[in-house]
């Protein structure tokens, strides 16, 4: 895995590395009653393969609207959304569905796991929608879960796991069709301290094992630590992008205050 | 350019077999709710069955023209038309016909009623679900998918409910029946009659199944995935 090597060095180039997510100019504005609010006021940003970047900022920030976009969720007013070199404005809801389904995984702060199903059919619902055999979902499926550590546990309802044990399942989910990215929001929010932590190893895991890219909303200051970039959203725009190597010292420095 | 136009087979599907399975085990999870949505119908179907078993009987009994039957029908004020001579009169007709008249508004209130009834119960149900069918959505389900699941959980209800409205309304009207005509029912039973109403009885319960849930269905389609990343529903 040269990606995984590259990750662990401590150099990230980004000219080298292939693009997986690009905005350009985007903006978006929505009406409340008479007056607009400017959620996001151009921003222009580059998300690399199997990079795992953190995206923060204070709600109102545009944070959310930010990362909705780049997960195809939302399409933006003005500029442009390009995820996998596919601009996502020109896609219909089939496609859109298709490109949800195939590239990118989905990590909740609320876990948001089918009630009536067990972990295992949570984890292969993506796989069954791609279009894969029961068989070959089950197989797959029944990996993942073996994967975040859950593979006993296949069998259980969602209300039959901690929150700890749902977000695992999650996470599983998210990767069932190989996706090219994964967008986590606010993923450990609902978790407590321990757990919080145990869930972003396993995310930074998976990042090194299958170069998947991750992308996390978050306010969790744990996550610094294991982001290769964190992206700073203030006011609509792109606050500052720091390098892991200079959040480092940031984060002793805050520590040793 | 890797990725999205390159890779083969862009379809995404949702099996009959697994919707079915998600929509039983949605009802079956809300059961209780299930129970009091699905005991609308059976109300209805009920009723809708009672009124043309009843009709089915007592034409039948009618048709057979005895002295001892037309007595009893007399007595439970049906007309026998048929007792002189076969020419029925116009004032019986008259009020034959206002009578059904008075049944249909009944049947189709009572139907209206469960519709509306139906509609208000998956609409609630919707609601409810706003994150699970926007976290569907995020695992690319389409439009087609969420309808599909709603209009099988509906059917499924529907046709249960209506299964049992019809055993319901029949047996009540058959007890009733047999209380007030004795054994000339079953001698005289109008099988085929019957049969027929169950039918007409069934398509009415679970086209007013579909019909109540398809505005629902549709708010559920029409919703965005990104529903599913507020936490605060």
């Amino acid at each position: 895995m040269s990606q995984a090597q590259e990750q662990a060095g401590t150099t990230v180039q980004p000219e080298e590395q292939r693009t997986v997510v690009r905005t350009q100019q985007v903006k978006k504005m929505y009406k409340m009653g008479e007056i607009e609010v400017h959620a996001l006021r151009g921003v222009d940003m580059e998300i690399y393969t199997g990079e795992y970047l953190s995206i923060m900022g204070p709600s109102g920030s545009g944070k959310s609207t930010f990362f909705n976009m780049v997960g195809g969720l939302d399409k933006p007013s003005e500029g442009k959304v390009y995820i996998d070199e596919v601009d996502v404005a020109q896609l219909d809801a089939y496609e859109l569905a298709w490109l949800r389904c195939r590239k990118i995984g989905y990590i909740f702060q609320s876990f948001n796991l089918i009630p009536v199903m067990t972990a295992l059919e949570n984890v292969t619902l993506p796989m069954v929608f791609a279009g894969l055999t029961s068989d070959e979902a089950r197989d797959k499926g029944m990996e993942l879960l073996k994967k975040v550590g859950l593979g006993e546990r296949y069998a259980h309802k969602p209300n039959e796991l901690s929150g700890g044990q749902q977000q695992r399942v999650a996470v599983a989910r998210a990767l069932a069709n190989d996706p090219a990215v994964v967008l986590a929001d606010e993923p450990t929010a609902n978790l407590d301290l321990r757990t919080g932590t145990e869930i972003i190893e396993l995310l930074r895991e998976m990042n090194d094992d299958s170069g998947v890219t991750i992308i996390s909303a978050t306010h969790d200051h744990k996550m610094l630590s294991v982001s290769d970039r964190v992206v700073w959203v203030k006011d609509g725009q792109v606050d500052r992008i720091a390098k892991r190597e200079d959040l480092d010292i940031e984060v002793t420095h805050v520590e040793g205050e | 350019m890797s990725g999205i136009e390159v890779a083969g087979g862009k379809k995404i599907i949702l099996p009959m077999s697994r919707a079915v399975e998600i929509s039983l085990r949605s009802l079956k999870i809300r059961f209780g709710r299930s129970l009091i949505t699905t005991s609308g119908v059976v109300l209805a179907i009920a009723f809708l069955m009672s009124v043309w078993s009843s009709n089915e009987i007592v034409s039948s009994l009618r048709d057979v023209n005895k002295s001892e039957i037309n007595l009893l029908l007399q007595k439970k004020g049906v007309e026998t038309g048929l007792t002189d001579g076969g020419a029925e009169s116009e004032e019986a007709k008259a009020r034959l016909q206002e009578e059904q008249s008075k049944q249909m508004w009944l049947i189709g209130l009572s139907l209206l009623v469960c519709v509306v009834g139906i509609a208000n119960a998956m609409l609630m149900s919707v609601t409810e679900r706003f994150r699970e069918i926007g976290t569907m959505k995020c695992l690319g389900a389409l439009d087609s998918f969420i309808v599909k699941l709603f209009l099988l959980e509906s059917t499924f209800q529907g046709v249960a409910g209506t299964m049992a409205g019809i055993l319901i309304g029949f047996l009540l009207t058959l007890g009733l029946a047999l209380l007030d005509y004795g054994g000339f029912v079953l001698d005289y039973f109008p099988m085929a009659g019957i049969l027929e109403s169950a039918f007409y009885a069934l398509i009415a319960g679970t086209v007013l199944s579909l019909v109540g849930a398809m505005l629902p269905a549709y708010r559920a389609a029409k919703m965005e995935p990104v529903e599913a990343m507020r936490s605060d529903t």
